[in-house]
C-alpha cells in the first residue's frame, strides 16, 4: 500500500496547539467576551446581587426567549439566509393562539397545535419565496414582517376590538400546560423560568443538528458555497426551507411562552426582537455571509444580552443605556471574531 | 479492447444544447469507456462547460441520445447523475472553502450511524476514512478539521478526486482540474488522473491545455463554437497536431502571421 510511503509527515505543517484550537472555535470570542461582561458587571454591581442565584435567574429569564429563537436564526444564517419575520412571529403566534382560545374556545393544546402548523406554512412561504423568486431573503422576510406587523394589529382589532387579546387563562388545560412553557422552578432561593430548560435544551439541539448530523453538514455547504453544495448532491432547496420553517416555529414556541406567562398579549409584541436574535448570532460567531458559526455561540450571544440588561440596571445606569452597549458589544464582537478567526485559519493574515 | 465491444460507460449521439435562440452545443457525439482517460479540447467559448453541464445533470440536452452504460440517461439535478455514478469535479467549485477537509470530503454522502433516516453522522469514521484515502493519495493532513480553503489548489482538487474515487465514481468528469496550478501542482493532479483511470473508472478530463491532455489521455476529441472538429486515438496523434488543431489550424496561421508582421515593424 502506498500508506507506508507516504505516511512520512510534511515537514512544512507546523504544529497545532490546543489554545490555536480552541480559538478556532466560532464561539470562542463570545465566550471570552461573555466572561469579561460578566466580570465587568459583578465588579459595578451595586445590589450584591448580580452574581447571586437571584441575579442569575433575572439575566437567564432576559435572555432565555432570545436564545430559543437565535439559535435557528443562526442555523439559517450559517445556510446563508436571513429571516427578519422572526421578531413580528412571536406576536403573530401569541395573538393568533389567544384568539384561538378566547374567541373559538380551543383548549390551549389545541390552539398551540393550530398555531405552530401556521407558523410552520409562513417559515415554508419565506423559504420558498425566496428560492422561487432568487430574491435576497433579507427582502423576503422583510416584506413578510411588514405584512405580519400590521395583521397583528388589524386582525386583533377586528376579532377584539382592541389590541390585546386576553382570557386564555379561562381555557381548562390552562395551568397544564404552563406547567409546560411557563412556569417556575426553585434553585436554593430563586426561581427560574422554565423557558432556561427550553433555552438550554435547545441550545443542545441546535448544537447536535449542525454538528452531528447529515442535515447539519448541508446547512454549513449550502451557506459555504450552495453551487459547490448543490454540484456534490446537497438539497441545499430543501435545507433552506426546512430551516425558515424551523426559525419561524422556534419564534411561535416563544410566543406562545408568553402568551401562558402573561395571560394575553399585546399586537405590538416581537417587534424588533429580530435584531436582538441577530445580533446574539453574529456576536456568537456566525458568519453573515454564510459557511461558518455555531449553535453554542449564538446562546452565548443571547446571555451577553441578559447580563446586559440585567447588569445595568444593578449598577445603578439608566436602563436605556442597554441599547447602546449592545451595539458596542455588537461591533467589537464581530470585530474580534473576524481576527481571532483570520489569525486561527493562519491562511491569509 | 476494440471499439465496439465495449459498452461505453458514458456516450452522447448527436447531442444538442440550446438556451433559448442560442445555440450552445450542436450535433456533438463522444464516447467514454470505462478504464480510459477521454481528453476534451476546446478554447474559451467552445462549448465545454454546456457538454459538462449536460453530462452531470445540471442541464438537460435538447436535442440526440445521452446514454449511460447504454441506458438512455434522463438525469434531472447532479444528485441523479451521482446515484447513476457519474460524478464531476467543477473547476474552483469542488468543495466549500470555510468546510474542514472531512466535511468536505462527505459533502452530500455523509456516513451515517444507528438508523440511516435519523441522518446521525458517524464523525469518527467520517475523520478516519478522510485521512485514510487522502493518505493513499499522498496528502498527509495532521489535522482533517482544517478548512479545507487552507490546503493548496492542487491538495483541493485532489481531495475532490479522491472523494469521487471513494464515492465508486463509474465516471468522473474533470472541468479544468489543472487551470490554475502551477506546474509541479498539476503534475500531482494528472497522477491522480491515471490512478484513477487504473481502478477501471472513465475519466473525461476537461482542459484547453493540450500538454496535459496529451500526456494522460487515450482518446481526444476537439470542440469548438459548439461542435466536434475532430477525434483522435492516443498513438495516432501528436502534441503539435493537438496544439494545432485545437487552436483551429488556420486561425493560428493567420495570427501567427499577424503577428510577425507587428514584430516585424
Amino acid at each position: 500500500m502506498a500508506e507506508k510511503t507516504a505516511a512520512k509527515t510534511d515537514e512544512r505543517i507546523g504544529r497545532v496547539s490546543a489554545i490555536t484550537k480552541m480559538m478556532r472555535r466560532p464561539e470562542f470570542g463570545a465566550l471570552l467576551g461573555a466572561i469579561v461582561i460578566y466580570v465587568m458587571f459583578a465588579a459595578v454591581d451595586t445590589t450584591g446581587m448580580f452574581t447571586t442565584l437571584n441575579g442569575t435567574a433575572g439575566w437567564t429569564d432576559f435572555a432565555a426567549p432570545i436564545g430559543i429563537v437565535a439559535v435557528f436564526v443562526a442555523l439559517l444564517m450559517i445556510a446563508g439566509e436571513f429571516d427578519l419575520s422572526s421578531g413580528v412571529m412571536v406576536g403573530t403566534a401569541g395573538l393568533m393562539m389567544g384568539m384561538f382560545i378566547s374567541e373559538w374556545g380551543f383548549t390551549i393544546l389545541q390552539a398551540l397545535f393550530a398555531t405552530m402548523i401556521f407558523a410552520a406554512f409562513v417559515g415554508f412561504v419565506n423559504g420558498y419565496l425566496v428560492i422561487k423568486t432568487g430574491l435576497p431573503s433579507f427582502i423576503v422576510t422583510l416584506a413578510t414582517f411588514f405584512v405580519l406587523k400590521g395583521a397583528n394589529l388589524a386582525v386583533t382589532k377586528m376579532f377584539t376590538g382592541t389590541v390585546r387579546v386576553s382570557g386564555v387563562d379561562q381555557a381548562e388545560d390552562f395551568e397544564a400546560m404552563r406547567a409546560f412553557l411557563a412556569t417556575t422552578f426553585t434553585v436554593g432561593d430563586a426561581q427560574f423560568q422554565i423557558t432556561t430548560i427550553w433555552w438550554i435544551g435547545v441550545t443542545i439541539f441546535g448544537t447536535w443538528l449542525l454538528t452531528r448530523t447529515t442535515f447539519g453538514n448541508w446547512i454549513f455547504a449550502s451557506g459555504g458555497d450552495a453551487n459547490a453544495a448543490r454540484n456534490a448532491g446537497v438539497p441545499v432547496i430543501r435545507t433552506k426551507i426546512t430551516l425558515f420553517v424551523m426559525t419561524s416555529m422556534a419564534a411561535a414556541l416563544v410566543g406562545a411562552m408568553f402568551l401562558l406567562r402573561l395571560r394575553g398579549m399585546q399586537a405590538g409584541q416581537g417587534v424588533g426582537q429580530e435584531f436582538y436574535y441577530i445580533i446574539a448570532a453574529a456576536v456568537g460567531g456566525t458568519l453573515l455571509t454564510g459557511g461558518a458559526g455555531s449553535a453554542i455561540g449564538a446562546s452565548i450571544g443571547a446571555a451577553i444580552m441578559g447580563l446586559a440588561a440585567i447588569g445595568i440596571p444593578y449598577a445603578l445606569w439608566d436602563q436605556d443605556w442597554v441599547s447602546t452597549f449592545l451595539g458596542v458589544i455588537l461591533f467589537s464582537a464581530v470585530m474580534v471574531n473576524t481576527f481571532i478567526s483570520r489569525r486561527a485559519s493562519g491562511a491569509r493574515k | 479492447m476494440s471499439e465496439n465491444t465495449v459498452t461505453p460507460a458514458l456516450e452522447l449521439e448527436r447531442v444538442g444544447k440550446a438556451f433559448g435562440n442560442v445555440i450552445a452545443l450542436n450535433d456533438v457525439s463522444l464516447r467514454v469507456n470505462p478504464g480510459s482517460v477521454t481528453c476534451v479540447l476546446g478554447d474559451n467559448g467552445a462549448g465545454k462547460s454546456t457538454l459538462i453541464k449536460i453530462l452531470s445533470g445540471v442541464h438537460k440536452h435538447t436535442s440526440g441520445a445521452f446514454r449511460v452504460e447504454g441506458a438512455d440517461a434522463d438525469f434531472s439535478s447532479p444528485r441523479d447523475a451521482l446515484a447513476n455514478g457519474i460524478a464531476t469535479v467543477f473547476q474552483d467549485l469542488a468543495t466549500v472553502p470555510l468546510m474542514s477537509v472531512w466535511r468536505n470530503f462527505f459533502i452530500g454522502n455523509e456516513p451515517t450511524k444507528w438508523w440511516k433516516p435519523l441522518g446521525l453522522l458517524d464523525v469518527k469514521k467520517a475523520k478516519r476514512i478522510a485521512k485514510e484515502q487522502l493518505l493513499q493519495m499522498g496528502i498527509d493532513l495532521r489535522d482533517t478539521n482544517q478548512a479545507i480553503g487552507t490546503l493548496s489548489g492542487g491538495e483541493r482538487q485532489a481531495v475532490a478526486i479522491a472523494r469521487a474515487v471513494y464515492f465508486g465514481a463509474k465516471v468522473l468528469i474533470l472541468d479544468e482540474p489543472t487551470s490554475a496550478l502551477g506546474v509541479r501542482q498539476s503534475g500531482i493532479v494528472l497522477k491522480y488522473i491515471l490512478a484513477a483511470r487504473e481502478r477501471g473508472v472513465a475519466v473525461v478530463f476537461i482542459t484547453h491545455n493540450p500538454h496535459h491532455a496529451f500526456l494522460v489521455g487515450d482518446r481526444f476529441y476537439l470542440l469548438n463554437r459548439g461542435r466536434m472538429i475532430a477525434e483522435f486515438e492516443r498513438g495516432n496523434v501528436e502534441l503539435e497536431q493537438l496544439t494545432q488543431a485545437m487552436a483551429g489550424g488556420a486561425d493560428l496561421d493567420t495570427l501567427t502571421h499577424e503577428i510577425s508582421v507587428i514584430r516585424a515593424e
